[in-house]
């Protein structure tokens, strides 16, 4: 039977019982034939919440796949000094409007969230949707600074390069880029050279290779000789990157697999790619749990350094007195730890009142097991 | 210092820690203590009471008005009771257009006529500007018993409805606050459960209209009462399609959105299928799926589950923090 | 955090911004990250941006694929 030809829309489709079954029951067949569990590391947060949310952990694991947490979030590896110099900017200064987008705010650091940051008289701090709005209040607020303080991988990074670009075109001199831009390729490379975690093989974040394409992780299979696979966000997608991963570990072939075809192209997004090399330059960046990467960020170019919150604030962004409260996020986002192993899990640490960014962020792999998962934490 | 957080007021885990912890070692006595969405007086009565602080007031699909008598009226439906009187006390900001509020007063009117109650005591205060958010509302409702939650007999095989789609009232209310660019079809579920009343003598267990913390939280907190775990299929619950598309957008899931005129059964097996048919009928309760049964072998006591579409089981917590949309 | 679902492309205005449906809920994006989007078109939007035009050959393609493997597992 031909599938319907609304198959774009049909979520049934990519997430129906009996296509999740097929599926596990192919990976399980070749568990068997490899004779031992597999480790997979899911790169990006929101694989991990597909994970949960369909209840596919445990399957796997009868499948004979064991999936690690890997560092794809980026509130949860954003340092805490980034939050710090945002609050210390909008309570000592007036007439800020700090924009930033939803889980942001709840980052709890040395000086409390910037949910819980009274601002001084005349500034305010702002959730926004998307980088656009920031510059749209900026167009509004003439009388005020507006800051954006965006945080993400190469999936947002785009958009953010091509606001920044926007508002030096219209000359708006109201706007600053507070960058926390991350690049994802180079922190796994540090997480293989580091050699502290025990994998096979990798998912590659499906809206993350949109942008860069398939050949930016070939350093993956031709160097550190690791199976991967490009997987969407459906139940289906994610257990077809997975299927992938297992047959090249079981071939002992691995390579760049592409499972998620219908919106990766193998070249990625040329003209979003033309446009952060536009704008942004790449430099050693600071990962929270990782430690410094080299050419891990992407900041400004000097030749736009008047949109440069960090410049025009004269903001610090350097390690300060960081929040001593136990929290382990930093193992967790490399795949050292499980949420549920870290002593705080569930104790001292929840949803209502979190300790590390790793409860905070949809994309956390702490916040995701909290909400989703059974078991182990109901004590 | 401690403050007094939102999420203190949202339904979830922190609202109920703040009642246990707070309130019942206070207020102790043996009606209190039960917790029931009403008080079991004597003499057969039971009394509710609610305060509505909607923002924004009109919302499409219902506003402050129809919203102060259909909660306090269902909360006395769930509880056993047909509703009867109701109290109406109405704390106004300074400068609220009187047009504003004689379209409330008319939208009170025409909901206590539909649920048959009558509003019979009340009180009016008006606040300097900027002490209120234009209009609060408190109701108090008593009403009559016509039987008895009995979730003590809930047992394996006992099936459990829900009386129509879910989450929308949250999602309308949630999009009426910020609408995030986007344009929807959605409407608050704002209804009167009375429908429901006939169900207490032919069958019904127990029964919780679904508001905050939607009905995720609804089924844990059951499953916190009874001695066997719950299984729901998610593939039953039942959503609009507009609603699966914004919560998608939206990263939300929608078994935590609130709904007001929605609520979920606990039907003994026996009756479960005459019970369906009979809400079916009813012009309020025609999309009412069974969704799920009290389990003997799946999971363990105090568990609520929920078998996705692709076959996994997940527990059901009930909402922790308040539900924030995804932004990015 | 990324958005799973693709929606469909119902209006394009001359700034480079247009709605795109989802299951009847609308949103405002912008399409410059993807030049010559059409109306009809499928589309994953992130943060505010179309950032890619889905294939709907392939989407069949692996539809078709996890029919294969239905008809492999019931060969067992």
């Amino acid at each position: 039977m031909p599938p319907r030809k609304s198959s774009l829309e049909t979520l049934s489709d990519w997430r129906s019982g009996p296509t999740i079954r097929n599926l596990l029951r192919a990976i399980s067949r070749e568990t068997e034939a490899i004779n031992r569990p597999l480790r997979i590391m899911e790169v990006c947060g929101t694989h991990t919440m597909t994970l949960h949310r369909s209840g596919l952990k445990p399957l796997l694991k009868e499948a004979g796949v064991v999936m690690v947490s890997g560092p794809g979030c980026p509130v949860c590896i954003t340092p805490d000094y980034y939050h710090e110099a945002v609050i210390d900017l909008v309570t000592s200064q007036k007439n800020i409007i700090a924009t930033t987008f939803g889980d942001m705010t709840r980052v709890p650091t040395g000086r409390g969230s910037l949910q819980t940051t009274v601002p001084s008289p005349g500034s305010e701090i702002k959730i926004v949707y998307s980088p656009d709005e920031a510059l749209e209040l900026a167009g509004q607020h003439p009388e005020k600074e507006v800051m954006f303080f965006g945080a993400g991988f190469e999936t947002t990074i785009p958009a953010i390069a091509f606001t920044a670009k926007k508002a030096a075109a219209t000359g708006l001199k109201n706007f600053t880029l507070l960058a926390a831009l991350w690049l994802i390729p180079p922190a796994l490379e540090a997480i293989l050279r580091s050699g502290e975690v025990d994998i096979d093989g990798f998912i590659y974040p499906g809206h993350v290779s949109v942008i860069i394409g398939q050949q930016a992780y070939s350093f993956v299979a031709e160097k550190y000789r690791l199976p991967g696979a490009i997987a969407g966000f459906e139940p289906a997608d994610v257990l077809l990157g997975i299927l992938s991963v297992v047959r090249q570990v079981r071939a002992g072939r691995p390579e760049v697999a592409n499972e998620y075809r219908r919106a990766v192209r193998a070249e990625g997004n040329p003209g979003a790619l033309a446009l952060m090399a536009e704008m942004l330059e790449p430099y050693e960046a600071e990962w929270r749990g990782l430690g410094r990467i080299k050419n891990s960020g992407l900041r400004l170019k000097s030749e736009w350094q008047k949109l440069e919150a960090a410049r025009r604030f004269n903001l610090r962004l350097q390690p300060g007195k960081s929040l001593k409260s136990g929290c382990r996020c930093g193992e967790v986002l490399k795949g050292l730890l499980e949420p549920v192993d870290c002593p705080l899990f569930a104790r001292h640490c929840n949803p209502d009142h979190p300790q590390g960014p790793c409860m905070v962020s949809y994309e956390g792999a702490c916040l995701i097991e909290y909400k989703y998962s059974s078991g182990e934490k109901k004590k | 210092m401690k403050l007094v957080s939102l999420e203190m007021g949202s339904g979830g885990r922190l609202m109920q820690d703040f009642i246990r912890e707070k309130l019942l070692p206070v207020f102790k006595n043996r009606y209190l203590g039960l917790l029931h969405d009403s008080a079991l007086l004597p003499a057969g009565l039971a009394l509710t009471t609610d305060s509505y602080t909607v923002d924004p007031i009109f919302f499409p699909g219902g506003d402050i008005g129809t919203l102060c008598v259909n909660g306090t009226v269902n909360d006395l439906v769930v509880s056993a009771a047909r509703p009867e009187y109701l109290s109406l006390a109405l704390i106004i900001e300074e400068g609220l257009e009187m047009a504003t509020l004689e379209r409330i007063l008319r939208s009170i009117k025409k909901t206590a006529v539909r649920t048959r109650v009558s509003i019979v005591t009340g009180d009016t205060k008006v606040v300097p500007r900027g002490q209120a958010d234009k209009i609060y509302i408190n109701t108090a409702g008593v009403g009559r018993l016509v039987g008895r939650p009995q979730p003590e007999k809930i047992k394996p095989g006992d099936k459990i409805l829900v009386t129509g789609p879910v989450g929308e009232h949250g999602l309308a209310i949630m999009l009426a606050r910020n609408n995030f660019r986007m344009t929807s079809r959605v409407r608050s579920d704002c209804a009167p459960l009375i429908f429901l009343l006939p169900l207490w003598k032919n069958g019904a267990l127990w029964m919780r209209d679904i508001t905050r913390g939607g009905l995720a939280t609804v089924l844990s907190e059951l499953a916190d009462k009874i001695s066997y775990p719950l299984l729901v299929e998610e593939e039953r619950i039942p959503l609009s399609r507009t609603l699966r598309g914004a919560v998608e957008i939206l990263g939300i899931d929608p078994l935590y959105l609130a709904c007001e005129g929605r609520a979920l059964l606990v039907v003994k097996e026996s009756e479960a299928n005459r019970a369906l048919k009979f809400l079916r009928n009813s012009s309020s309760g025609r999309q009412t799926t069974v969704i799920g049964e009290v389990q003997d072998k799946t999971g363990r006591k105090g568990e609520a589950l929920l078998r996705t579409s692709s076959g996994g089981l997940r527990l059901l917590e009930p909402l922790t923090s308040e539900l924030l949309p995804r932004i990015c | 955090m990324c958005l799973a679902v693709p929606g469909k492309v119902v209006s394009l205005q001359d700034d480079g911004t247009g709605q795109v449906d989802y299951m009847g809920t609308t949103v405002l994006a912008n399409f410059s990250l993807l030049p010559g989007v059409k109306v009809g078109d499928w589309v994953i939007v992130h943060a505010g941006f179309a950032i890619s035009r889905l294939d709907r050959a392939e989407a069949r393609r692996t539809l078709r694929l996890f029919q294969e493997l239905e008809k492999l597992n019931s060969a067992d």
